[in-house]
């Protein structure tokens, strides 16, 4: 009784912790920039859009705010929580913590599927169909495999079987940019797979936003059952857990809502890895705290890698390239760090 | 509750592993099932709860055949313990214990705080409530079988299914699961398990049924069932009963014989 009202106790101060670093992260990242605006003017700019008035003297900062920065804001949030949500997932459903959106080749079929889409100059929401439909087909065909090939260790097979379809993925995105028109597409497709928020509008997170919401319904719903399904099939089935049909729904939710992102950002790795790591050694693996926790996480560590990624060169650093960078290294850190569970 | 089987056939899909089974065990019992390795146990088991399809013959849980029931319903009237095992995640003791009340929450719902009151109050049955708190994954394999046989408890089932509940424990631990089990039978609850140990059938078996190449080979009181021949027979070496001065039987099993 102690240890569980302590340790919800201990959650929910967590919780709004870094509810409270999120939003403070999000005002500073509006502060920061090449065009400085003061936090007076943010808040005045934000009371102006909120009571409906336009004043042509601050037109410049409210095109800033509202225009190029919030919106980016909100995408560097909503990529963060959504692949975090989605790893979290992954790793729980695969009973395996080294699971991620990367490595069960989720982001690169989700990659090709969008490949496609820029290379037929379809709109946006056409080009998240077609990650969402490259992903579930992605990590349907990894499950199949994995289940195919018995006798392996499973965890080694579905990890093996990702890698080697990611491979294939990535092999048919190179051939899509050998057709690729060299001056228009090319760059377009090779800035997005390295990940970038940098061409985001409001549009498009007005696009994504309600994908992944729809994505996250299941999982809030279903978060108690995600437990059960760690505990593998039988156990969860003999709990009254009906297995089979709780995974396909868990896993087409968690894929949308990667498909959903990859869509506007391009290829963000590491992130659905490292951070639900992070957020189980913080609250542990129950997945009713995991989910909120790993999301907020995500949410303001993306932020904090977005806000790098504009500002710590002259040219935009592409998302991928830090989140390599920062997650290889603390992922080594974790293994090294020899917990025998995570 | 009965749970009663009759001409039964059990395996995986394309191989048959036993077949023309009866059984049948309710409130107060404890079945044991005796029998060498690869006899066909943990496939009953799981054709018994459900989780593998029956080849053959019937299955009933009260008044209801198995196929009958759905998922939530087979949970709250049997419960199943696995051996301890490594759970892939640190789940703290009390929210693995939390799980087994899950069949009788809504699909959407979370576990109450009532549900937590009974997690407390299991634990607190078999002695290890100062595990609560602790993660599953540190702690040894007799205080996981503990943690178990307490989950299967909060699912308020009258039947539950334990396999090899001493498997890979120590002596001290072994003793320990095999009262609570004697415990738990004494309370109303029907208890199956599977063995390698006679002895444990000695000492809390109501009833033992010895499997051999995945039929009946035996069904009965453990003292008629369990004779020196019959032991000898299943396990292809020569075994024969003692009585001890205080009426309990234990197996020599005659390991200088030539």
């Amino acid at each position: 009784m102690g240890a569980a009202t302590t340790g919800r106790l201990k959650t929910t101060v967590w919780l709004g912790l870094l509810a409270a670093l999120v939003i403070l992260l999000a005002f500073a990242a509006a502060l920061i920039g090449p065009f400085a605006v003061s936090p007076g003017q943010v808040a005045q700019a934000i009371g102006r859009r909120l009571a409906g008035i336009t004043d042509p003297a601050s037109q410049q900062i409210d095109t800033v705010l509202f225009a190029v920065r919030l919106p980016r804001i909100a995408a560097a949030l909503l990529v963060g929580a959504a692949l975090s949500a989605a790893g979290a997932v992954y790793q729980g459903l695969f009973r395996n913590p080294l699971v991620s959106p990367d490595i069960l080749g989720v982001s690169t079929g989700a990659g090709l599927g969008a490949v496609l889409g820029i290379f037929l100059s379809l709109p946006v929401v056409a080009i998240q169909g077609l990650a969402f439909v490259g992903g579930l087909a992605t990590v349907a065909l990894v499950y199949m495999v994995a289940n195919a090939v018995r006798g392996h260790e499973p965890t080694l097979v579905l990890v093996l079987a990702g890698v080697v379809l990611g491979a294939l993925a990535g092999a048919c995105i190179s051939l899509v940019k050998i057709l690729a028109d060299p001056y228009d597409q090319l760059p377009a497709i090779t800035f997005w797979l390295l990940g970038s928020l940098a061409s985001i509008r409001a549009d498009d997170v007005w696009t994504a936003a309600p994908a992944v919401i729809i994505g996250l319904v299941p999982l809030v719903l279903l978060r108690w059952r995600v437990n059960l399904l760690s505990l593998g099939d039988d156990e969860a089935a003999a709990l009254g857990v009906d297995p089979g049909r709780l995974r396909i729904l868990l896993v087409a939710a968690a894929t949308l809502m990667t498909a959903s992102v990859v869509a506007i950002s391009g290829v963000v790795g590491w992130v659905g890895l490292v951070i639900p790591h992070i957020a189980r050694l913080v609250v542990g693996p129950n997945f009713d705290r995991l989910l909120p926790t790993a999301m907020l996480l995500g949410a303001a560590y993306m932020l904090v890698v977005d806000t790098l990624a504009r500002t710590i060169a002259e040219t935009e650093t592409p998302l991928g390239v830090l989140t390599a960078f920062i997650g290889a290294p603390v992922f080594v850190w974790l293994l090294a760090s020899g917990r025998r569970s995570w | 509750m009965q749970l009663s089987a009759s001409n039964l056939s059990f395996g995986y899909p394309g191989h048959r592993v036993g077949h023309d089974l009866d059984l049948d065990f309710g409130p107060g019992e404890v079945l044991c099932l005796l029998g060498p390795n690869g006899c066909g146990k943990t496939t009953l088991f799981k054709t018994l709860l459900g989780l593998l399809p029956r080849q053959g013959g019937e299955i009933r849980i009260g008044a209801d055949r198995l196929e009958a029931l759905r998922r939530e319903d087979i949970a709250k009237r049997i419960a199943y313990v696995p051996q301890a095992h490594d759970a892939v995640f640190p789940y703290s003791v009390s929210d693995m214990v939390l799980m087994g009340r899950t069949a009788h929450r809504g699909l959407f719902s979370s576990p109450r705080s009532e549900d937590r009151q009974r997690v407390d109050e299991a634990l607190a049955t078999l002695g290890i409530d100062d595990l609560a708190g602790r993660d599953y994954t540190r702690i040894s394999g007799g205080q996981r079988q503990l943690a178990l046989i307490a989950r299967a408890l909060v699912q308020d089932a009258p039947l539950i299914v334990m396999d090899e509940p001493t498997a890979s424990l120590d002596f001290g631990n072994q003793v320990l699961v095999m009262q609570q089990v004697q415990r738990l039978a004494a309370t109303g609850l029907g208890i199956v398990l599977s063995t390698h140990n006679p002895d444990h059938a000695f000492a809390c078996g109501t009833t033992v049924l010895v499997l051999a190449e995945g039929t009946r080979k035996a069904l009965g009181p453990p003292i008629q069932v369990l004779t020196g021949e019959m032991l000898s027979s299943i396990y292809g070496v020569a075994v024969s009963v003692e009585t001890l001065a205080n009426g309990s039987h234990v197996c020599s099993p005659q390991i200088d014989a030539h």
